[in-house]
């Protein structure tokens, strides 16, 4: 039984992590009925600024500052570069398209990531960098329940993202913010009407879901410790099925598609084989646009002729 | 303009609106050479430049076409042939299908499983005659298969099944049953196409063929434009629910682009697998994709000849010209002073930016000279003239590789600034850009040919989506937006 509580508590992780990246590409999808391609890329970014920080700190083992504070810059900065990033990409690329063809913004966004995957490649070489987590944050001082162990960086992770989720959950209902954005998303065409700023409001919508993006970068950096140019395309396939399973477009239905997607994953490289864990990610994924298209808690919506 | 873009005489045509035929007439009337020359290039019809095309490709390797540049040719022409099947799916029935390549390494797989060892003990050697058409119909059926969520899904649902289904391939083909489909070591000691007691062995045979199914499909598919499923594909494209409303049977149609566009792609594989002898998982992974629509995007989506221009266009840059730091500078200086010539008007103005470009560069030669020996030691990498002519006036530092990556950076901002500004701004912004363009490529873009073509390939498609949607050869197209 300790391995099976071991695995959830791995999977839960994860799937905090693709629950972060599936809530800013829902957002995004929300407001602008765009599929951002390049938000798996964003992450990638956001994985290397946090490196950097490590790097410019004095490096893991010589790690100049406190430990705490360390990691709020780490994440501040991931959040506050990624964020802007993202919104400089949407006014260059996706904002003069806002009226074009559908099909016209998706090949921009793929065009988007393949060109920010090869600037990475270009500017930081296709070596792995390394966090070197341990170095600086002690893993042995973590939470031991019989033989199931959760160790540190987990449970930051996990409170952490938590924390995020709750903040944007908050966010979108409480504030004004919240509601504009909600506003663009079911019509943008009124919202505009009723005085909403709604190139302001994409513009936020892309920083907040930018920012998590980067934020779960340095999350990953740190727990998986490696970081190269190509992490981001995966990721962003992970979070497209966490997004689509749970409903695009919804944000708990992305928070609760990234836990499922993190712990079915985990289940399947712990109890059947590692080799088919992404293959069997894109078979659930292909199964639930197929039965049902708009997951499991998305509704149905009517299309506008 | 185009060969597509050109109206026909009679009958309806799908897309194009009263603003297009206004446009159209417009530029009938252009005063001067230039409305001549494009008057007199759109009198030839669409056969007669085939035609020519396929004269060129014919005769061009009789002018001493080495080893490397044949395999460029070859290259270029199966990507060429990809394009001109995606052009059926994404250009005329308006399915975004993310997964295309996964029909190409199907039909890779496919022929390579049929004509190697690799099968039982002594393998299948089936003659091409016999595996091209098995091959074509299984992708076909693949087709429909992956093309049945059309039915239900639109728009980007179903780009991200089929974004799935080309992902899945790869996976596939890298982890399950290794033992016959080789997992990443691929299958090797393909067979090459033979049939009736004739191999295909060498690379010259595989140009001509290669020249001889391009132009056939292409033959076929501009029948099959305008025949009646051709004209049931673009009107679902333009509006499925009129479409269905005119009885045009949406869902069978969209089927059929898909087992169409299926088939090509299989075609395309076939001739590449048995060609490099090999086939590997990763040759058929997302950047073929990417590279397969750029071709696409930057032709034209909906044109053949587009489809096919543009695939041969970016290939021969991708692959032949990108390689040689002196050719490639030819062509990264070539194109700048080519987008300067068109977009920056009136002439004074261009002169003016091109004066202060070369002020600001000597100027800024002379004080990182002045400032220290080792900023301005290296030169630039290309040789020729353009080098010569560059080597007072760019700064490449004696250890180049953080400085260009700064210098990247800086480039990709002041190209987004240059995009927002304005007016008087942009004509100011425009000389730091340039100098900055420059710096960058001989600092370090040059320096790593690999990279640069891959952000070419990005470049191309953000650039032409913004600035010219309908490609070099397309034809504009008003759409509502939905």
């Amino acid at each position: 039984m300790g391995f099976f509580f071991q695995e959830l508590v791995n999977g839960v992780t994860m799937g905090a992590l693709y629950a972060l990246i599936a809530l800013g590409f829902s957002m995004v999808y929300g407001v602008l009925k765009l599929l951002n391609f390049a938000h798996g890329d964003l992450y990638m970014v956001g994985a290397f600024i946090g490196y950097f920080v490590i790097q410019w700190f004095g490096g893991p083992t010589a790690v100049s500052i406190p430990v705490p504070l360390l990691l709020v810059i780490m994440f501040v900065l991931a959040a506050v570069l990624v964020g802007g990033l993202g919104m400089a990409i949407e006014r260059f690329a996706y904002r003069p398209l806002r009226n074009a063809p559908r099909i016209a913004p998706l090949i921009t966004a793929i065009g988007i990531s393949f060109f920010l995957e090869n600037a990475a490649l270009l500017l930081f070489g296709s070596q792995y960098r390394v966090y070197n987590t341990p170095d600086f944050i002690s893993f042995s001082s973590g939470l031991q329940i019989g033989s199931v162990s959760i160790d540190s960086v987990q449970i930051m992770v996990l409170a952490f993202s938590l924390a995020l989720m709750i903040g944007l959950r908050l966010l979108v209902i409480r504030t004004k913010l919240g509601k504009q954005m909600r506003a663009v998303a079911s019509d943008r065409e009124a919202a505009e009407m009723l005085g909403i700023n709604v190139n302001f409001t994409i513009a936020a919508t892309f920083f907040l879901g930018s920012a998590l993006a980067g934020m779960a970068g340095v999350m990953a950096g740190l727990l998986f410790n490696q970081v190269t140019n190509t992490i981001g395309f995966i990721a962003g396939l992970k979070a497209f099925t966490a997004a689509v399973v749970g409903g695009i477009g919804s944000l708990p239905g992305a928070m609760l598609g990234g836990l499922l997607l993190g712990i079915a994953e985990s289940f399947i490289t712990g109890y059947i084989s590692s080799t088919y864990t992404n293959l069997f990610v894109f078979a659930l994924l292909i199964a639930v646009m197929l039965v049902r298209p708009r997951g499991l808690v998305g509704r149905v919506q009517l299309q506008k002729v | 303009m185009s060969l597509d873009a050109q109206p026909p005489a009679t009958g309806p045509q799908v897309g194009a609106d009263e603003w297009v035929a206004r446009q159209a007439l417009r530029r009938e009337s252009l005063p001067s050479w230039r409305g001549a020359a494009q008057r007199a290039a759109e009198r030839i019809g669409w056969w007669p430049r085939l035609a020519v095309a396929c004269l060129a490709a014919v005769v061009l390797p009789m002018f001493g076409l080495g080893g490397f540049q044949l395999q460029v040719g070859i290259d270029s022409l199966v990507i060429a042939l990809l394009a001109v099947g995606l052009n059926i799916v994404v250009g005329w029935a308006g399915l975004l299908d993310l997964g295309y390549v996964a029909f190409f390494g199907f039909g890779a797989y496919g022929f390579a499983l049929l004509s190697s060892g690799q099968i039982g003990r002594t393998g299948i050697h089936l003659p091409a005659v016999l595996s091209l058409p098995m091959v074509m119909i299984g992708a076909a059926v693949l087709g429909l298969l992956v093309g049945l969520p059309s039915r239900r899904l639109i728009g980007d649902y179903l780009a991200i099944v089929t974004l799935f289904f080309g992902e899945a391939f790869v996976e596939f083909t890298n982890n399950v049953a290794p033992g016959t489909l080789g997992g990443p070591n691929g299958i090797i000691n393909i067979d090459p196409i033979h049939s009736f007691g004739y191999q295909f062995t060498s690379n010259l045979s595989y140009y001509y063929l290669l020249v001889v199914l391009l132009v056939a499909t292409m033959a076929v598919l501009r029948l099959l434009e305008t025949s009646r499923t051709g004209r049931a594909w673009q009107a679902v494209r333009e509006d499925s629910l009129a479409a269905a409303s005119m009885t045009i049977p949406v869902n069978r149609v969209k089927l059929m682009a898909f087992a169409f566009g299926a088939m090509v792609a299989a075609l395309a594989g076939t001739i590449f697998a048995a060609q490099q002898i090999s086939v590997f998982p990763t040759d058929f992974d997302t950047p073929i994709l990417i590279l397969v629509y750029a071709g696409l995007i930057l032709g034209g989506a909906g044109s053949i000849a587009g489809a096919a221009t543009g695939a041969l266009v970016v290939m021969v840059i991708y692959d032949g010209l990108l390689r040689s730091p002196t050719d490639s500078a030819y062509l990264f200086y070539g194109l700048i002073l080519l987008t300067l010539l068109v977009k920056v008007r009136p002439w004074r103005r261009l002169g003016l930016v091109m004066a202060a470009t070369v002020a600001f560069g000597l100027a800024a030669h002379a004080i990182a000279g002045a400032l220290s020996a080792s900023a301005i030691a290296g030169g630039p990498q290309s040789t020729g003239w353009i080098a010569d002519v560059l080597r007072d006036w760019v700064i490449v530092p004696a250890n180049p590789a953080i400085p260009g990556n700064y210098g990247f950076v800086a480039l990709v901002c002041m190209l987004v600034a240059l995009v927002q500004a304005k007016g008087r701004w942009r004509t100011v912004l425009m000389v730091p850009t340039l100098y900055l363009a420059s710096f960058a490529w001989e600092t370090r873009l040059i320096a790593q040919p690999a990279i640069t073509r891959q952000l070419m390939i990005g470049a191309i498609l953000i650039v032409m989506m913004n600035a010219r949607p309908q490609g070099l050869l397309g034809a504009r197209r008003v759409e509502s937006p939905i």
